[in-house]
């Protein structure tokens, strides 16, 4: 917990430097190498770019806090709107990709384990590993020539027509969500087997079985609630990698979330956009961690009663 | 190869080898390594000597021929402006064959300071330090560039300084765990004893026995630094037109998959697969290899 807010407080610091300090100076790049020098002055002390750094960091941040991202130097409106705005069309992929993921993931480790060394588990891991160790953008780009192009399943552009319903929507997500699972699955998958190896091999699996409890029952009732607990640890690390996904597949998609806003403004060197965005998705982090330590200590029974004494 | 005794039995083998032979030996029996090594050294041929035996000129263009499918003249098809996407996809290894290593060159150095120095100090500068390395940890690379190269301009020379410092806090995690460890035996107190300088005890002593785990996580680090310099110049950042690379040919060709163009990012996107999974693949085997 202290530590993702440790990681929130260096993400701001190093957005105020990226953003606001090594750029240079701002007035001059807005209005251009023509400018009059008191013009550029001017601007900048409107801005308020020429105060200590010092104050500079505690304004942006207590103006972030209150809701004010600033103005946005491309569209010259409120930059918060569209953080809003693709910070939920984010969390709809990202939905998609977790709940089709997590079941998944967690039964694929959980098959293999059961089929230790047999050629399902060579496949499951091998090919596990295989795809989360490719990068996104080739899986997508293998998926979007398999599913949009040959086989004409699904739309190829994340980009669904206006006031399209839910299923409509789902199904214009499919495909983006792939590539993000391709990667998930096979972290996922390799936690839940090796938590499953370790519970099967356990004491208390070897005296459920002896005491003549139906296999089904072990399994679900020793096994697998033992088992699943360090994954559960893995699939809130993964939200940061899943962040950076987000960028690249948005970009691949043409989907209007929280990556791909990050990356036009980058390109556009729209700081106050690139600033908000980059500390949105360090709250995001932040939060998810945060939750992923609770359900931790509210299914660790370990923990949950530990902090009882 | 001619070191290898073959009148000899394994038993005798096994006990005249040094331990680097031993490794070596436990590389050359280990399917995986050879594998990816030999997928590895395909592209390395390529990026080297890829212009000599590539059929076209990768950067000629021939508008008439644009878009030409898969053909026996041009085995992989040509792109929009006419060039022949084989040689395209030969020479194109040569930009993230340079740019990842030089990163992961980069993240190793660093690291394996960082870690020596938190592992062989301790204290509170280790915890200060580790805890910042562990919080910058979670912050994915593609935002860590963004801002860089906001900042400071793209270039090739921005993604190695990124990736190297955004893989540098791995490398010394695990540097500074081996570290730990290592500080315990004898052979640092005597050497501490002889008052040797704490420099001499970290790079002389402690560095060379810990070279085990910083090879294994240099290798699995260059998979992670093809990912990352792939994804980078897919979304223009670093390697720059008119370069064959594989990321920026699938970044300047995939606006139009919907019109069934499929040879102009294909194998591009299979070429980048191919070394990941070599890169990978060497890496099982090396630690492997160095886990026996």
């Amino acid at each position: 917990m202290s530590l993702s807010l440790v990681t929130l407080f260096l993400l701001s610091i190093m957005v105020f430097l990226g953003g606001q300090v090594l750029p240079g100076n701002v007035g001059r790049a807005i209005l251009g190498p023509f400018a009059d020098q008191r013009a550029v002055d001017a601007l900048n002390h409107t801005l308020g770019v020429d105060r200590p750094l010092l104050t500079q960091y505690a304004t942006w941040i207590w103006n972030f806090i209150r809701g004010d991202m600033g103005t946005s130097y491309i569209f010259r409106s409120p930059v918060a709107p569209f953080v809003i705005d693709a910070l939920g069309n984010s969390m709809k992929l990202a939905a998609v990709a977790f709940v089709l993921v997590v079941p998944i993931g967690i039964l694929g480790g959980v098959v293999a384990a059961l089929n230790l060394n047999r050629p399902l588990d060579r496949i499951i891991s091998l090919g596990g590993l295989s795809v989360t160790v490719l990068p996104e953008f080739v899986t997508g780009i293998i998926l979007i020539l398999i599913f949009g192009v040959w086989l004409r399943w699904l739309p190829i552009s994340a980009a669904w027509p206006k006031n399209a319903g839910f299923f409509t929507q789902l199904h214009y997500l499919i495909l983006p969500s792939l590539p993000l699972f391709l990667v998930l699955f096979g972290y996922i998958a390799r936690m839940a087997r090796s938590g499953m190896i370790e519970a099967l091999d356990s004491d208390y699996t070897r005296t459920a079985v002896l005491k003549g409890l139906p296999w089904r029952t072990v399994i679900w009732r020793h096994v697998l609630r033992n088992a699943l607990l360090p994954t559960i640890t893995v699939i809130a690390t993964q939200t940061g990698y899943l962040i950076g996904g987000l960028v690249v597949i948005e970009t691949l998609f043409r989907y209007q979330g929280i990556g791909s806003l990050i990356f036009t403004a980058a390109r556009g060197k729209d700081f106050p956009m690139l600033e908000s965005g980059i500390l949105t998705i360090g709250i995001v982090y932040a939060v998810a961690t945060l939750i992923a330590d609770f359900l931790y200590s509210v299914l660790n029974p370990r923990i949950r009663l530990g902090s009882d004494q | 190869m001619s070191a290898v005794q073959t009148t000899s039995s394994p038993q005798d083998d096994t006990r005249r080898r040094s331990p680097m032979a031993e490794v070596f030996f436990s590389l050359m029996r280990s399917r995986t390594f050879l594998v990816g090594l030999a997928i590895v050294l395909f592209w390395v041929a390529c990026a080297l000597f890829g212009e000599h035996f590539a059929p076209y000129d990768p950067l000629a263009d021939d508008i008439i021929n644009a878009l030409a499918p898969p053909s026996s003249e041009h085995w992989f098809g040509t792109d929009q402006i006419g060039r022949d996407v084989f040689s395209r996809v030969i020479v194109g290894s040569r930009d993230i064959l340079t740019v990842a290593p030089l990163a992961t060159l980069l993240a190793t150095i660093a690291g394996t300071a960082l870690g020596l120095l938190t592992g062989y100090f301790r204290g509170i500068v280790d915890d200060v330090v580790s805890r910042i390395l562990e919080a910058f940890m979670a912050i994915p690379v593609v935002i860590v560039a963004l801002l860089a190269i906001v900042a400071l301009g793209t270039s090739k020379a921005t993604v190695i300084v990124v990736i190297g410092l955004s893989f540098a806090p791995i490398i010394a995690r695990t540097v500074r765990s081996a570290v730990l460890a290592e500080r315990e035996l004898d052979y640092i107190a005597a050497a501490q004893l002889r008052h040797e300088s704490a420099f001499h005890t970290m790079f002389v002593e402690i560095l060379p026995n810990v070279i085990p785990p910083i090879l294994v996580e240099t290798t699995v680090r260059l998979g992670y630094a093809i990912f990352a310099v792939a994804t980078l110049s897919f979304m223009g950042f670093g390697i720059q037109p008119p370069s064959p690379d594989w990321g920026l040919s699938i970044s300047s060709n995939y606006g139009m998959i919907g019109g069934g163009f499929w040879w102009t990012v294909l194998f591009d996107a299979l070429a980048i697969a191919s070394l990941v999974i070599g890169v990978n693949l060497v890496a099982d085997g090396v630690h492997g290899a160095l886990n026996d």
